[in-house]
């Protein structure tokens, strides 16, 4: 009975108002949106007790193509993809532009490290097993994330256009060239004609740039749907790894969906 | 005027809502002819326009309030007789159910629109790297250049307007005269493995410009005993002929034409060996491959198709 209540005290009812004064924007946000509980949703998820470090490489791979995409978008307001432009544009960045020699050194370095991060999360989901039903077309999507990422290399490889640059973007479309039957389309494609000319450079450029950032973006999206629609594995000698016996459940409605032999049974206290 | 509440007496079971009408629009043709008329003669179009806006006002009026001075109009809710569960026989729909048409009304001009849209952009992607593909003449300079027997490298650009991303780079030696005619091996330094610039093995001597038709072009003696890739150490004699590491045919060469005493170069074609030299050499040619593609043997028919050149 609110009557019986004790008289609430004039701190007491400072600190109501202000929560709801804080609570406000995100109940008016939520009630419009539903955006407050969208992001719980996916933030506050249950995962098992006994997930690992190593569970944590997809989070770091997709933090380095933050990174990526944030100092390459800064990048790209002093960057001119022009034949005469390109390498004194990246002179200046490098050497003239305040604070330009970190911004490329962490595009340049975290290029490599988004690689390298990609092929350690892709090992720790093959040596999970966290490929297997009912998730492998998230491994699939994992592998088109994996080829997109490494175009993304191979374009921007071009893009300093020194010599480095340009010998291994020729060695690296000519090598496109040897495929069979296509190889020779696809290198002209590559090329934008038949020979190397300020085209291939605007060329790669647009597509380091747009076409396959945004398809990085949208594969994330997928994979993140898909890892918060299955859930994360637990680690295979998780107790609660599939295919174990639980205690809790009767065997027999288990029954069909595990091999008969109780291979399970360690890791059980 | 009747609530329009949510409660269950709004049925449409109850009456029916007015028929569409034209007068709202008589009442709007009124009103346009006022306006007129208020610009042009108000007396007369005005008035004109006056009448016409209360005659439809009034029809307009008086159909929209038919309803509540008229007796309501019983309609009788419509009945079907149900259909007994599982008597085997199927229900024979409406063949196209207006639902079904829209539908693939609206998915059939989506797809229109989205191709009108992807036709043109796909082409402008791909088209401009295999049409019109073309290649200048690049003029080297006077035949006086080009002693008898000696190997120039030859650097240039293929197309001035682009400057020097279209820097190339040709091994040139005048083989003498055959059948009256002058006789020249001019080798590209692309390397046949995978596009790298080959280099003469051996000393080079003096340089020189030459200015020509094409720009500025550069000539450096060299006395080669053969050309080496410094990427994956292909080897190659000096008739281009492949002798050692990953290159798949010899390389390519120059074809040229003498304009007014003045050695001209044409296009590339590719070469899948040599036998002889000089001006006797017997080139094996072939059209203008990739690098790292096969012209003969089994593997050519990997690459049955090549993109259009110049």
């Amino acid at each position: 009975m609110p009557g019986a209540r004790k008289q609430p005290t004039k701190a007491q009812i400072r600190r109501r108002n202000l929560e709801v004064a804080l609570e406000y924007p995100l109940d008016w946000l939520e009630e419009r949106s539903g955006l407050v509980g969208g992001i719980k949703y996916f933030l506050f998820r249950k995962v098992p007790a006994d997930t690992n470090w190593m569970q944590t490489l997809g989070s770091a791979t997709l933090t380095a193509f933050i990174v990526q995409a944030v100092t390459g978008v800064i990048l790209a307001m002093y960057y001119r993809p022009t034949p005469q432009s390109a390498y004194p544009s990246i002179v200046n960045i490098t050497d003239h532009l305040t604070m330009g020699w970190l911004v490329r050194g962490m595009h340049k370095w975290g290029a490599s490290v988004f690689i390298i991060l990609m092929f350690l999360h892709m090992g720790r989901v093959f040596l999970f097993g966290a490929y297997k039903y009912p998730r492998e077309l998230n491994w699939i999507v994992g592998v088109l994330l994996l080829l997109t990422g490494m175009m993304e290399g191979f374009t921007g490889y071009l893009l300093p256009w020194d010599q480095t640059a340009y010998w291994a973007s020729v060695v690296g479309i000519n090598l496109n060239g040897t495929a069979p039957f296509l190889g020779p389309w696809l290198a002209q494609f590559l090329r934008s004609g038949q020979e190397i000319s300020g085209d291939t450079l605007t060329r790669f450029y647009s597509l380091h740039m747009l076409l396959l950032p945004g398809a990085i973006a949208a594969l994330i999206g997928l994979h993140l749907y898909l890892v918060i629609r299955l859930g994360v594995t637990s680690p295979p000698w998780s107790p609660e790894a599939a295919g174990r016996d639980r205690p809790e459940e009767p065997s027999d409605l288990r029954q069909g969906l595990t091999r008969p032999a109780a291979h399970g049974s360690g890791g059980q206290s | 005027m009747e609530p329009s509440g949510n409660g269950p007496d709004r049925d449409d079971a109850r009456h029916h809502e007015p028929s569409p009408t034209l007068y709202p629009l008589g009442f709007a043709v009124g009103i346009a002819v006022i306006l007129v008329g208020l610009v042009i003669d108000p007396l007369v179009i005005g008035s004109i326009g006056l009448v016409i806006t209360l005659v439809f006002a009034f029809l307009w009026i008086r159909d929209a309030t038919r309803l509540h001075r008229e007796e309501r109009i019983a309609v009788e809710a419509e009945r079907r007789e149900a259909i007994a569960a599982g008597d085997g026989k199927p229900v024979r729909g409406e063949r196209f159910p207006r639902s079904r048409f829209l539908e693939s009304m609206t998915v059939g001009l989506g797809a229109v629109i989205g191709g009108l849209v992807t036709v043109p952009v796909a082409g402008f992607a791909l088209l401009p790297s295999f049409l019109g593909q073309g290649r200048h003449k690049v003029d080297l300079g006077p035949l006086s250049e080009f002693p008898e027997g000696q190997w120039l490298v030859a650097t240039f650009m293929t197309d001035p307007a682009a400057g020097e991303v279209s820097r190339r780079t040709a091994f040139v030696r005048n083989n003498g005269v055959l059948d009256n005619e002058p006789s020249f091996t001019i080798i590209s330094n692309r390397c046949a493995h995978l596009g790298c610039p080959v280099q003469p093995n051996g000393p080079i001597g003096r340089t020189s410009f030459e200015p020509t038709a094409s720009g500025k072009v550069r000539l450096i003696q060299a006395t080669p005993a053969g050309f080496g890739c410094p990427c994956h150490g292909g080897q190659y004699d000096t008739e281009g002929n492949r002798t050692a590491g990953p290159p798949v045919r010899a390389l390519d060469r120059y074809s040229f034409e003498i304009n007014n005493g003045r050695l001209v170069l044409l296009s590339t074609f590719s070469v899948s060996h040599v036998d002889g030299t000089g001006a006797q050499a017997r080139i094996y040619k072939y059209k203008l491959a990739g690098p790292g593609q096969h012209v003969d043997g089994g593997e050519q028919w990997f690459y049955p198709i090549q993109p259009p050149h110049h």
